[in-house]
Parts: C-alpha cells; structure tokens; sequence
C-alpha cells in the first residue's frame, strides 16, 4: 500500500513538471503574478498615509500570495480540454488525488516564489522579520491553501478557460476586501470581523503581520489551524466535484 | 482461451438516450479486434467506459482480468490508449511528451529513456525528437501519440480512430506498426471507420449499430451474412443464350452487363460445375470466372439499416 502511495506521489510530481513547463513558465503568467498585487497595493498606497509599513507590507504578501496560487490552477484543466490533452491524461494509471496534488504542487511552487518578491521588497525598505520561521511557515501552508482553492475554482465543467478566470476573479477579489488586508481587523465592525473569519486569507495576513513584529489579532496556532482546516475543505471538495465533472469535460 | 477483454451487458445512457446499450464481447489474447459502427453508434463511449474514463450505468468490464471500475489503476498499467480526440502537449518536444508518458506510467528512467529512443526511430521522429510539437503535421503528431501509447510496452492497446485523416505515408507507417505489434502477441481493440483497414487488420470485428452490437465475426464470415456472396461472374469468348442459362436449376437469377454474366445461387459449387460443363459441351471457353463477395462496407451498410 506504501508503495503503491509512493508511485502515485511520484506520478504527481511528473504532473508538476509538466504543469510548470508548460502553463507556469511563461513570462506573462510570471509579470501579472507580481503587476497584479502591486497595482492594488499602490492604488491602496496611494489612498492611505496613516497605515505602517509593515502593515501595508503583510497586506502586499497576503495579496501576492492569493493572486499567484490561485492565478493558473484553476485553468489547467479546461486548457487540457480545449487542447484534448485531458482525455489522454485521463487514461495513465493516475488517480484523480495524484493529478489534483500534482496540479497543486506546482502552483505551490509558484505561489511561493513569487511571494518572496513583496518579502524582499519588504526588507529592502527596511521592514524587519521578526518570526522568519513562522512566515515561512505561513508562507508554505498558505500557497497550499491558495492553491487546493484554485483547483476548487477549475471545478465546474466548462472548457473555456475565460469562464473559469471570470468566477475565479468572483472569488478573489471580495476575498482581498473582506480579509483585514487594507483595514485592520481591529478597526472593523463586528459584522466586518464575522465576515472575515471565514476568508483563509484573514488568517495568513493576520500571521504575516506577526512575523513583521505586528502584534497578530488571532492567536497564532489559531491562524495555522485554521489554514490547514481550510486546506482540507478545499481539497476534499476538489477532489469530489472533480471526479464528478472531469468525464463531463470529454 | 485466454480473454484480455471481457464486457458483459455494458450500459451508458445520456439523458433519455442509451448511447449503449447492454454490449457484450470478448477479446482474445494477441488479436486485433475491430470495432465499427457509424458516428453516435456508441464505439467511442464504449472505449471510454473500457479504458477507464467514464463509469457505466450497468455492466461490468474486464480488462486482463481486473475489473476496470473497481481497480482502474491496475488496469491501466497495463494498457496503452489513443483516445479519439487526442492531442500532444504541443509546448513540449517530442522527448519531453515521451518522457512525461513514461513517467506518468511509473517507467524507470533508463527503460523509459531507451523505449523513447526506439520509438522515435521507429516512428521517423527521431531527427525531431527536440522540436516542439506545435511544429509538427497532423500525421507527425499522431506518429508521436501513438508512440506515447506504446512507452510503457502495453500488452492491450485501444485505438480510437487512428488513421483518421491521416496522409497515406503515415497510415501505412502506422497500419505496418500494428501488424507488428500484433506480431509481438500485443493485443490491440481498433475503433475505426476505415473498412478496408478493418478487413485488412482485424482478425475479428464487432458492428455496433444504436448502441447495440449488430454482428461479431470474422471479416470473411461477415462477408458470408448478406446475399452477394452467391453470386458468380463469368465471361465466355463465344455467343451464349441467357435463356437456355436461366434454365439451370443452380441458377436462382440472371444478368447481363457488357460481356459478362451476373449469376445469383445458392449454391456456388455446383453451378460452378453446370456452367463448366455447359461451356464444354458447346465448345466455348470460359474467359473469366469471379465469385463476387460482397465488401465489408456492404455488409456494414447491410447489418447498420436493419438494426
């Protein structure tokens, strides 16, 4: 049985590969994975000259992070359809959780490297990392977080990836404004707090802002927890939508 | 008998729509079996639910003995598959699709590596074994798929449709490969509308017709279920009566088109002998002798409009 998990892992990082060779390696998908947070984060600025700058710092990594996890994964599988590479990739001794964890895997990837960018912009301005180990913890388990969310996002059985981008840009959006990126959850309503416990990106902004020497307004092992109860759900329920729609897909 | 594919009372529906519809047949080892029927028939469903991409409603598959919906990865291992609408990953080289196939196969790198080698070469690929698929023909990039169905040495392959608008060089190239492999005792499950490729390849064909399987056989015995095949064609170099002709009692119908004599019986031997007889005795010669046998596509077209 060990074994048989082993070869299936090892077929996920096969799926790994080719997901970042192919869908991931493309200097666009790398520029708007950095551009997009950025944008936002100095339209914010801009808007903003009371908030610290590790607080406007944490809130840029929480962004980046979201944008970049969720920016391909959900768009995989119907580019496979649209380009009749699913059906193939359907027929190799692989489960249905290797190909979700290899998809998965390379978003983390992804996610994570473009993450360190706003970190050492963050540290070039002289913003201090007070808890390293914990932000790169956060930062590890947030991009699996992000990234099972954007397999739950490439859910619905559609081959057009524009639809997919449209409903996944539903999703993302409201999260950032919901999730005590550009207004401290301190300040926010009791309603505003209520809505923004249950956005995993609350917890990983509210750990962030912990490393960079903020106090956090969640306990930290709260904010960990809540992250991989997070990573479970979407998970799960990737896999189960997903074997009920990928055969619609062909 | 050894069966590498037993289905038994396979069923899809779609809807209100059974797209099959309680199929039964087995694949022996080491054959190529066809598999025809006109689009919507329900071949390429049925392939589906055989290599492990859809469920069925009802029935049961077996696929060299695993049961393909409780233990589709083992199954798999096994098979190699070119599904109807299939593609490369046309970023990718030819290696890069290769490799990635092998190692979704769980091929150790050495072996993987050889077997790319030698089915590029064996494919005419290998001078573009580093170009990017995006770059290669409709007959190129279905060499190349066909040669990721093989990287794992499958013993049962499934082919859907794949000489399917293909240039002539690359469908021999691929035909010759499957008589190969068939050498080699691979099994393969040929899903084609090809019926001249079906009559030259397969050992045995099923004609599936709304969902239902209308006939499995052999191409010859197929040949035998319709009419024509009892016909005789003859040409003589002297003057015949076609009424003294009709009056054999071998003889069940007669025509005449240019020279020659179109004669329906049921029984080809001996009107064979009567009309050799009858050439004699009027010291004619007989120029040419045929027995028509009907066209698979005639018996396709036959055994289609009666279901």
């Amino acid at each position: 049985m060990l074994n048989l998990y082993f070869n299936q892992f090892k077929r996920s990082l096969a799926i790994m590969r080719k997901d970042i060779l192919i869908y991931y390696l493309k200097g666009p998908v790398i520029i708007f994975g950095i551009l997009i947070p950025l944008f936002l984060f100095l339209a914010f600025l801009t808007g903003s000259k009371n908030l610290s700058t590790d607080f406007l710092i944490s809130g840029l990594i929480g962004m980046t992070m979201l944008f970049t996890a969720t920016s391909v994964s959900p768009v995989i599988t119907p580019w496979e359809s649209q380009m009749n590479t699913l059906e193939r990739l359907m027929t190799y001794p692989i489960s249905i959780y290797t190909l979700i964890l290899g998809d998965i895997l390379a978003s983390v990837i992804f996610g994570t490297l473009i993450t360190l960018v706003p970190v050492i912009i963050g540290l070039a301005i002289g913003v201090n990392i007070i808890h390293p180990l914990i932000l790169i913890t956060g930062i590890i388990l947030a991009s699996i977080c992000f990234s099972a969310l954007g397999l739950l996002l490439a859910t619905p059985p559609t081959n057009a990836p524009s639809n997919v981008m449209m409903i996944s840009s539903l999703v993302k959006f409201p999260l950032v404004f919901i999730s005590g990126i550009f207004i401290p959850l301190e300040i926010m309503p009791f309603w505003g707090k209520a809505v923004a416990s249950f956005s995993p990106l609350t917890y990983f902004t509210d750990l962030t802002r912990y490393s960079l020497g903020n106090g956090s307004y969640y306990p930290i092992i709260l904010d960990f927890t809540v992250i991989v109860v997070f990573t479970i759900i979407f998970f799960a329920l990737a896999v189960k939508i997903h074997k009920k729609t990928l055969p619609m897909r062909i | 008998m050894g069966y590498v594919v037993e289905v038994h009372n396979l069923t899809k529906g779609y809807k209100e729509i059974k797209s099959v519809d309680g199929v039964n047949f087995k694949v022996k080892k080491g054959e190529i079996f066809g598999f025809l029927g006109p689009n919507g028939a329900g071949k390429t469903t049925t392939v589906r639910m055989l290599t492990g991409i859809i469920k069925p409603d009802s029935g049961k598959a077996y696929i060299l003995g695993y049961n393909i919906q409780k233990e589709p990865l083992k199954a798999k291992e096994h098979l190699g598959v070119v599904p109807e609408t299939s593609n490369a990953y046309v970023d990718l080289s030819a290696w890069q699709n290769l490799i990635l196939t092998a190692d979704l196969y769980g091929v150790p790198k050495k072996d993987a590596e050889k077997r790319a080698d030698d089915l590029l070469k064996e494919f005419d690929l290998y001078e573009r074994k580093n170009d990017k698929v995006k770059g290669f023909s409709k007959g190129m990039k279905q060499r190349l798929i066909l040669a990721m169905a093989l990287i794992n040495d499958p013993q049962l392959l499934f082919l859907d449709e794949p000489t399917s608008g293909l240039d002539v060089q690359s469908s021999i190239l691929i035909r010759q490969m499957l008589l190969q492999l068939r050498e080699k005792g691979k099994t393969i499950l040929l899903t084609t509308h090809n019926l001249e490729e079906a009559n030259k390849l397969c050992e045995r064909i099923a004609i599936i017709n709304k969902g239902k399987i209308a006939a499995i056989d052999t191409p010859e015995n197929l040949k035998k279920m319709i009419k024509k095949l009892n016909t005789i064609e003859i040409t003589f170099d002297g003057f015949i009566d076609v009424q003294e002709l009709s009056d054999f009692p071998e003889i069940q119908e007669i025509r005449k088109t240019g020279d020659k004599f179109i004669l329906n019986t049921d029984n080809v031997n001996n009107l064979i002998s009567a009309v050799t007889e009858y050439a004699k005795s009027k010291d004619i010669k007989i120029v040419a002798l045929n027995t028509l046998t009907p066209s698979l596509e005639e018996v396709f077209i036959e055994l289609t409009r009666r279901g």
